[in-house]
């Protein structure tokens, strides 16, 4: 007997792109992001179909249309509700949900932290650009204190959300940050992502060329962004610039930037564990901290059960103790007289 | 007194129609006791129908006017379609619940009191400035004045149980009290007794022998010389059992998803008095059904429109409050046209208003209540029973026709109970739904020309993705479109749907006459009163009729000619004129209203004293 075996053929980027037109403006951050999610999905062994792309609203939010898989372009902040009544009907598709600072973390705030404590089998990418882009430049919550935008022309009074500790205050069992321009380890978190089972939320930096050009150079351009940005990698001490000649140290409970100057030895360096939230929390207190790198990276990731499997688990456990469900005689059930 | 309570010679009479109602503080067990005897009542074989009415306070004030809570209950050997409006018999556990409910007995009435808790005390919280057992106040009924407390204490003094509980068996006094009246067995409720407190042999033996004290001590005294008998109602052929509104719209969409072949998921928010589907529906894992209780409204609706997407049978529920919450995704549901149910038990409003009375305040809001036209299929319930059908009817329309349909009820029914015949499941209509997972030809914006729905596609069917979302779409491609003629095409596409269910709708057929003076004309849980006081107009030969409507968006084609075959029409609501509004608005003809809002039902005599009134003009 000949044994045949017939496999379809892989998927390539080019599956994944819709033939909708992509209405971002030239030059958008949003752009180098959906170029790396469309690379990775043939890569994380997903049949097309079940891969299904969820949004509210907001630039980051057309995202769906320019993806060649399942998706819904819901309304504003919702997405992640939207995304847990998908998830929790057919648990066996992978759920992305894409939103923005606005969306997610205003608007949609709320949602958001449920989610992040319910820990359903859901990817959050928060492409976080500091501002208001299809309302056309307002601060947004995580605009920095004192921002000059079209609402604020004395400078914005509102204290920024800082979304890694935010999620990690919900509840978050995997939390990281990336960078638009960053590709290669954008696509590493997005396939991370992908892997971890529960919710996982994924803070990108994204530039708006138009509102908010350049917010995060620092941390792009060439020139700097090694003496200003720490990778995180699970086991690996956390070293960073030029010349890797800084890294990070616990101090009591704060973390303090030393220099290796061949005096301190590496000895002293922090090691990264994805898995220590008290660590995690440290590392997310940097985020507006000028005097220290920005780090990027899985900040922490810890397998806890899902709601969905949760779910699934109880339907079952019911349909045991208590037989499938029969219409007639749940009718029937308790006193019932016939005439 | 012995001596005299034996001499007392008994009769018993046979009597077609009682109303009863039990009131006593929120603590003092009044549902619990209406319920008991309701499923009593129900054994016998009577026809009933029972309104609770409770405080939305948890625990308010004791002996406070906010704190009192009372079960009325009307049964009979005929058909019964309300609680009653006069009262046989009120039970008042305390002066609070003497002072709220007196009104409301019939002259010569009984009254049965719990006296332990007539003092200065209580009768000053309840607002009473004389004594009322001592001033003329009660000189028009009977009065049972009994010390229920004492009583029991009496018969449970070997229990060493604390006064606490023994007050709170008091409840049970009174119910045995009632089963004498009504000569009753007592068997139904010792066996509830039994299982409730099973665990605690003390309470259950308390409750017991408080029940069967109370029985005992009716037989006794002298105010009662007749104790009554109620003939078995004339049911239609069937198997019943008693039901509650909210429980029957659960057992409705449980139906609805089996037959239609689906799984149901239900998302939503706690809000009273809404949140017992959610309880209902959460027993019922085991039938495949996933609850998801969302951090708040809007996640309710949007949890549900993506269950929809993915192919459950889609439904959340809310009251008033939570509809406004629900109202931006409501939107997004007609225009991504899936099929869902958004059910709203309606409460007193505007805000937070009544939370625990009835009212029928949100029919604009479930007609009209969306930015942009966007049309959306409404049904009303009618009675506790009638929930099962409206909720199907609205999984129906919604599979078949690929869109959201609001489900109307409201507090009286979600509480309300009354006997159900129980259907046969398997005669129930059949539901098709759209599901496709053929990929020729396919189009996820392509409507069919009989329904106007469009393709079901759910993720996880190969070769078929397709995006969709609040943008307005292409009709065929679903592709984002803002091209003028492509909206219009749109608009009208959205509002042809509710055209084409218009035609599918069943004929209205008036109750009584079918042309004449007078058309009462209601929706929803007026149906009881319109219909007791049609039925007592039609008995005196008057000219009248009633019609009731189930569908409120679309309204049923052959409406118009029956508007327009009466001189008058009288819409009767729990409201301001909302249906009168959108009669008038559709159609041209002349109607009066009547309006209550006091969060209770409308009397029998409510609407017949107007109808009278109309018929008069007419002269």
């Amino acid at each position: 007997m000949h044994e045949v075996k017939t496999k379809p053929a892989p998927l390539s980027k080019r599956d994944f792109i819709s033939n909708q037109e992509v209405r971002w403006c030239p030059g958008c951050g949003d752009y180098a992001i959906l170029s790396q999610v469309q690379k990775i999905m043939p890569e994380l062994g997903v049949p097309r179909e079940n891969i299904v792309i969820i949004s509210g609203i907001g630039c980051s939010s057309r995202f769906p249309y320019y993806i060649n898989t399942y998706g819904f372009h819901g309304i504003h902040g919702r997405a992640t509700a939207l995304a847990s009544g998908i998830k929790l009907t057919n648990p066996d598709l992978s759920v992305w949900v894409v939103t923005g600072d606005g969306d997610g973390l205003a608007i949609g705030g709320n949602h958001m932290i449920h989610l992040l404590r319910r820990n359903l089998d859901i990817n959050i990418l928060l492409f976080n650009n500091e501002i208001y882009g299809l309302t056309k430049g307002q601060y947004s919550p995580t605009s920095e204190l004192g921002k000059v935008t079209k609402s604020s022309p004395f400078g914005s009074i509102d204290y920024p959300f800082n979304p890694p500790q935010l999620a990690l205050g919900a509840a978050g069992t995997f939390i990281a940050r990336g960078i638009d321009r960053e590709q290669k380890h954008l696509q590493g978190l997005l396939k991370h992502a992908h892997t971890h089972t529960g919710t996982a939320f994924v803070e990108i930096y994204q530039n708006c060329l138009i509102f908010n050009n350049g917010v995060f150079s620092h941390l792009t351009e060439k020139e700097v962004k090694a003496e200003n940005v720490l990778v995180l990698e699970h086991g690996k001490p956390m070293i960073f610039g030029k010349n890797e000649d800084k890294g990070l140290r616990l101090n009591g409970s704060h973390l303090e930037v030393i220099r290796l100057d061949g005096k301190t030895s590496h000895d002293h360096v922090l090691i990264h564990d994805e898995t220590n939230k008290i660590q995690a929390l440290l590392l997310s207190e940097l985020t507006y901290l000028k005097e220290f790198p920005t780090p990027i990276g899985v900040f922490y990731h810890q397998d806890v059960e899902t709601y969905d499997h949760m779910m699934i688990k109880q339907i079952d456990y019911a349909r045991e103790q208590k037989g499938e469900g029969s219409i007639k005689a749940l009718f029937h059930e308790g006193y019932t007289w016939t005439v | 007194m012995a001596e005299d309570q034996h001499n007392i010679s008994k009769t018993t009479e046979e009597v077609e129609v009682v109303t009863i109602r039990f009131a006593g503080d929120s603590g003092d067990g009044m549902q619990l006791t209406g319920s008991q005897f309701t499923n009593n009542t129900a054994i016998v074989g009577n026809d009933l129908s029972t309104f609770p009415d409770y405080p939305s306070e948890i625990r308010a004030p004791a002996g406070s006017l906010a704190g009192v809570s009372s079960f009325q209950i009307q049964f009979g050997s005929q058909n019964i379609y309300t609680p009653g409006d006069t009262l046989d018999v009120l039970v008042a556990m305390n002066p609070a619940a003497l002072k709220v409910h007196l009104k409301d007995l019939k002259i010569n009435g009984l009254l049965l009191l719990n006296s332990v808790n007539y003092t200065p005390r209580n009768y000053k919280l309840a607002g009473w400035e004389s004594n009322p057992l001592e001033d003329k106040t009660l000189k028009d009924y009977r009065v049972a004045e009994v010390n229920m407390s004492e009583l029991v204490a009496n018969s449970v003094k070997d229990l060493n149980l604390s006064p606490k509980v023994i007050n709170r068996s008091a409840n049970m006094f009174a119910l045995g009290f009632l089963y004498y009246m009504y000569d009753r067995n007592l068997d139904s409720t010792i066996d509830f007794i039994t299982n409730k407190f099973g665990k605690y042999p003390d309470l259950a033996e308390a409750n017991r022998r408080s029940l069967k004290a109370g029985y005992n001590y009716a037989h006794t005294i002298k105010v009662i010389r007749t104790n009554y008998r109620i003939p078995k109602a004339k049911f239609k052929k069937g198997t019943y059992r008693n039901i509650m509104g909210n429980q029957a719209v659960s057992f409705g969409l449980v139906a609805a998803a089996k037959k239609a072949g689906l799984e149901l998921f239900y998302g939503g928010y706690p809000i009273t008095p809404a949140s017992d589907i959610l309880h209902y529906l959460s027993g019922f894992k085991n039938f495949g059904v996933k609850t998801f209780q969302a951090e708040d409204e809007i996640a309710g609706v949007m949890s549900t429109i993506g269950a929809a997407y993915a192919g459950d049978l889609a439904i959340t529920a809310t009251s008033g409050p939570g509809m406004a919450l629900k109202t931006e995704a409501l939107g997004l549901a007609v225009s991504v046209e899936l099929p869902m149910v958004i059910i709203n038990v309606q409460r007193g409003g505007p805000s937070t208003g009544l939370p625990t009375k009835t009212e029928q305040s949100d029919l604009f809001q479930a007609v009209l209540g969306r930015n942009g036209e966007a049309p959306i299929p409404v049904v009303a319930a009618q009675t506790p029973a009638h929930c099962f059908d409206a909720a199907y009817e609205a999984c129906r329309i919604a599979l078949e026709h690929m869109l959201p349909v609001i489900l109307l009820s409201d507090g009286y029914l979600g509480n309300g109970s009354e006997p159900w015949r129980i259907p046969d499941y398997d005669k129930l209509p059949d539901i098709t739904t759209h599901k496709k997972t053929n990929s020729e030809d396919f189009l996820p914006y392509r409507h069919d020309e009989k329904t106007l729905a469009r393709p079901w596609v759910v993720p996880g069917t190969p070769n078929m993705e397709y995006r969709v979302g609040g943008l307005e779409k292409s009709e065929g491609t679903g592709n984002v479109n803002y091209t003028p003629e492509n909206h219009q095409l749109m608009t009208e596409l959205r509002q042809r749907k509710l055209d084409i269910i218009a035609e599918s709708l069943p004929p209205v057929v008036p109750f009584g006459h079918t042309s004449g003076e007078l058309l009462v004309l209601g929706w929803g849980s007026t149906f009881g009163a319109i219909r007791t006081a049609v039925e007592n107009a039609l008995a005196k030969d008057l000219s009248v009729a009633h019609v009731q409507l189930t569908h409120l968006n679309p309204f049923p084609n052959d409406l118009e000619k029956i508007l327009n075959s009466f001189k008058k029409i009288l819409i009767p609501e729990l409201n301001m004129g909302q249906l009168q509004t959108l009669i008038q608005g559709k159609f041209v003809v002349r109607t009066e209203g009547l309006h209550k809002v006091m969060g209770v039902p409308f009397t029998q005599s409510d609407i017949y004293n107007k109808m009278i009134e109309m018929l008069k003009g007419q002269a």
